[in-house]
């Protein structure tokens, strides 16, 4: 049933990323011009003159004065055989670039999430089970303005509040010294003493809408017969809330994990610009400035990937959590 | 009668209870001083219409009332010393006293005293298997293995009838039907082996010949373990079927007390007659109703229902192609004459609504003709009709439905809900449409002033009401009336029911009144027709079939009707009805 149901998912994936593969495309290069007339254009900026000639011959190298569906054609066969091309900008293979960016962008992502639930589920549930409390009054009170505080005003807020009294810096994932340095023990220890700055700001406003569902769901279900039931049995109150209620509260959540996947990607540039931290978000936004279109071209399949596979498995999660899923 | 001897001495003993609600206004007091005892292997009815307290009382006893409700006053005293449970010495547990989230009272509450509950689809967790939520009732009193704890739940399945217990085990509850989760739930009940047994309505969402199973096996389960059984009802047939003492309950306090036979026999409060008397009344064809169709029989057909059929698309497999489907109504033929009530009965999943919405064309019948005769006498094919026909059509058949609380848009005011079908219809707006709102609230005894508030100020009955002034807004022909009692208090169903054959008598309607309840369609209908898996296995006049049913499907659905007499009890054999293949 489940196995038919992946397979009937993944297959009707493909077509799917066929066509977003042909609309990114299209959308890449629906501005006028191409990425030489960029490089053109920031070149005269800086007094530098560019003969024509040496454009014309460069597009044709690039094979940018191809019709679109050449230029498609030749992108997508070498995607399918795992060459993504190379980056104008960079002058270098866009897998790299990419790969590199992303792996801190998942690492990021990961700890925020984690960051999120461990602080938003036990709060939740002490202002739902405690309802109209003192203690409730004030998680709800603080989770209203962390929902209210834009992300890059609390970024410049702790920057500020970092350099000034403490004098530490805290833009970016690593020191100066392990910037370019190899992974080593001495850089995972830098990445750990930088990383909860990003983490704490991105965390906030997730944690607080997240502290407002599981109050609102938990409520839902504090109050049906099963709970009821199980009291009657004799159950104890705190294992009776995380048996029962808690357990039907969290199956909302599993259907957002699927959002948190494109997240990776086009999430929180604004903050990662103000941290100037080194993830995938800005590199993006920078690519489809430039119309580096093959950088950007990877980073769009890229983000429909992740959410066809984000959607996928959070389908998959559901329909393991919850045995009602799989019948209907 | 039991296995054990039947001491005098009670078991439990409640006094002087009161639970108490604050409200803004104060407290306010949903058990007010009611007291009782229970014996082992002896029956206790708690009687009462809704809002009498009586499902508060059975919470308060193992103090798992809702919050804020709360015990201010009163002894619940478990006498645990003349249970099997005791250790023989005098071992009195004052349950009141304890605290509702201390262990010593969890240590109760489903070893000693078990309960269960009225929803079984809802009062069951609908993500744990039945397996898991039955074992753990065994595990967490008895410190047994989980393999140990896997077999007891089996066994304990079996005892309650359910088929092929060790595949059922591993099943969820939406995979039971009604029935079989209430046999889970009084499975999970019994999983301890307790002393006193706390049934909170659970028959009132299952069907009769369900209810007449579900009895009799709670009823041989107290024989072979001794239970004292507290049952909670407001059904009076149900009471006379099972009882041994009854407790009547209204507006928090108890009103009288006594033998089963006593209170039947020689009820002395004024609201215990009245409660019996509606039950009774029920039982047999309105006066009013005869006296009706005597002045004026029935006419000629005006619904000539002919091969009816409707099938459901249950899923869609790849790329929607069907897979299976769900014929709810097949071959159905039937007619209404007009003047007449016809009634339709069946249990639920017999297809009864779905014929009820398939002649609105709420739903789309998938086959067969509908014919209807139009006020100005043309006939018609509903089931051929086109949107602008159906419109019109729609002013002249019109719908009760079942749930008063749910068929009324909260947000709206009575005046909008009633005429709502004025404005559609084009016909009255303004000060007309205020004027004739007033005129149809009082036709269905509400004062007209009332227009101007909302539903959730009104009584159940109240609000079935507007839904019937909703109805006759737009002075129809004929009106399907879709369970329209069934959500009511007793003593309010024939109040109901008079006002449907009083507009009925002033505006010559011709209804199709849908119930699973044989008592009302008794008093209410003068031909009856039996559905069952989608047709109608028998059609006749009310009293010819309910005296001499013609087929066996019919005389096992009248054989699990309880009747509301304690002395006729078991005298009825109920058989279960096996089609032929």
């Amino acid at each position: 049933m489940l196995a038919a149901f992946i397979l009937k998912r993944l297959l009707w994936a493909i077509p799917f990323l066929f066509a977003v593969s042909i609309v990114a495309f299209a959308l890449i290069q629906a501005p006028p011009g191409d990425y030489l007339t960029t490089f053109a254009a920031t070149l005269a900026a800086s007094g530098d003159v560019v003969d024509s000639e040496r454009l014309d011959a460069l597009r044709t190298r690039y094979g940018l004065d191809q019709p679109f569906l050449v230029q498609y054609w030749k992108w997508i066969s070498g995607v399918l055989q795992g060459d993504f091309g190379i980056s104008f900008e960079w002058q270098q293979p866009v897998s790299g670039l990419i790969w590199e960016r992303m792996g801190l962008s998942v690492c990021l992502a990961v700890s925020t999430l984690l960051f999120t639930w461990a602080l938003a589920f036990p709060i939740g549930i002490y202002s739902a089970v405690r309802k109209y409390s003192i203690g409730d009054y004030i998680v709800s009170t603080l989770g209203f303005i962390g929902l209210a505080t834009p992300n890059f005003l609390l970024a410049l807020v702790l920057m500020y509040i970092g350099v000034v009294h403490f004098g530490t810096d805290v833009g970016g994932l690593f020191s100066d010294r392990y910037q370019a340095a190899p992974w080593s023990w001495g850089k995972f220890v830098d990445l750990l003493t930088h990383i909860w700055v990003p983490v704490v700001i991105l965390g906030t406003s997730a944690t607080a809408s997240l502290i407002r569902i599981m109050r609102a769901n938990l409520l839902d279900e504090l109050n049906k017969p099963y709970v009821t039931t199980a009291r009657a049995k004799g159950l104890s109150e705190f294992r009776l809330l995380v048996k029962y209620p808690v357990r039907l509260a969290l199956n909302p959540f599993i259907s957002t994990i699927g959002w948190a996947f494109p997240q990776l990607i086009s999430g929180a540039v604004i903050t990662a610009f103000v941290l100037s931290l080194p993830t995938a978000g800005p590199l993006l936004l920078q690519a489809l400035l430039a119309q580096d279109m093959y950088l950007a071209g990877a980073f769009i399949l890229l983000l429909c990937c992740l959410t066809v596979v984000g959607m996928l498995v959070s389908d998959i999660l559901l329909a393991l959590v919850d045995p009602r899923v799989r019948y209907r | 009668m039991t296995g054990r001897p039947t001491t005098g001495e009670p078991v439990l003993e409640v006094r002087n209870l009161v639970t108490e609600f604050p409200l803004r206004t104060g407290p306010f007091r949903a058990v007010d001083g009611v007291s009782f005892e229970l014996h082992a292997g002896r029956t206790l009815c708690v009687v009462g219409e809704s809002g009498s307290g009586k499902s508060v009382t059975a919470r308060s006893i193992l103090q798992i009332v809702d919050q804020p409700g709360r015990l201010v006053e009163g002894e619940i005293l478990l006498h645990r010393h003349r249970t099997a449970k005791g250790a023989g010495a005098d071992d009195t547990v004052d349950l009141a006293r304890l605290n509702p989230r201390s262990s010593a009272i969890r240590a109760i509450r489903g070893r000693d005293v078990a309960m269960i509950f009225q929803e079984p689809m809802s009062s069951l967790s609908p993500v744990h298997t039945i397996g898991d939520q039955i074992g753990e009732s065994i595990r967490l009193h008895g410190a047994t293995s989980r393999r140990d704890a896997r077999r007891r739940t089996i066994d304990l399945l079996r005892q309650v009838e359910i088929p092929d217990p060790e595949s059922a085990i591993d099943r969820y509850t939406f995979e039971y039907s009604g029935g079989m989760r209430q046999r889970a739930m009084i499975a999970m009940a019994l999983a301890c082996n307790p002393s006193i047994l706390i049934a909170d309505e659970p028959t009132t969402a299952l069907d009769v010949t369900t209810q007449a199973e579900i009895l009799d096996l709670i009823r041989r389960l107290q024989q072979s373990h001794g239970m004292a059984v507290m049952f909670i009802t407001h059904d009076m047939g149900v009471v006379a079927e099972i009882a041994d003492e009854i407790v009547v309950m209204r507006h928090g306090k108890l009103v009288e007390r006594g033998d089963v036979f006593a209170i039947f026999e020689r009820p002395e409060h004024a609201y215990t007659r009245m409660l019996i008397d509606a039950v009774k009344a029920l039982d047999r064809p309105s006066r009013r109703r005869l006296a009706m169709r005597a002045a004026k029989p029935p006419g000629a057909a005006v619904l000539d229902i002919d091969g009816l059929e409707k099938v459901f698309h249950l899923s869609s497999g790849w790329f929607g192609r069907k897979r299976s489907t769900l014929k709810a109504v097949s071959d159905l033929d039937l007619r209404l004459r007009a003047g007449e009530n016809l009634g339709v009965v069946g249990e639920s999943g017999s297809g009864k609504t779905t014929l009820g919405r398939c002649i609105l064309r709420v739903l789309e019948p998938s086959g067969g003709t509908i014919r209807y005769e139009t006020r100005s006498g043309e006939a018609v094919d509903l089931t051929a009709l086109d949107r602008a026909a159906l419109t019109r059509i729609r002013r002249e058949i019109r719908m009760v439905f079942q749930d008063p609380f749910a068929s009324l848009n909260p947000r709206m005011t009575v005046q909008q809900v009633i005429g709502e079908p004025l404005l559609v219809a084009g016909l009255l707006s303004g000060r007309d449409l205020a004027r004739r709102v007033g005129e149809l609230l009082e036709m269905v005894g509400l004062p007209a002033a009332s227009m101007e508030r909302y539903p959730h100020a009104f009584s159940g009955g109240q609000r079935q009401r507007i839904g019937i002034a909703r109805a006759i807004a737009l002075d129809p022909k004929v009106i399907v009336a879709d369970e329209p009692t069934s959500a009511l208090d007793v003593s309010i169903r024939t109040q109901v029911l008079d006002l449907l054959l009083d507009l009925q008598e002033r505006l010559d309607l011709s209804f199709v009144f849908i119930s699973h309840d044989i008592g009302v369609i008794r008093y209410f209908c003068d031909r009856i027709a039996v559905m069952y898996k989608g047709g109608i296995v028998e059609t006749g006049e009310t009293e010819t079939v309910c005296a001499a049913p013609d087929h066996a499907y019919t005389r096992s659905l009248l054989s699990a009707v309880p009747h509301p007499d304690p002395r006729v009890r078991g005298e009825k054999k109920r058989h279960r009805y096996v089609e032929q293949a």
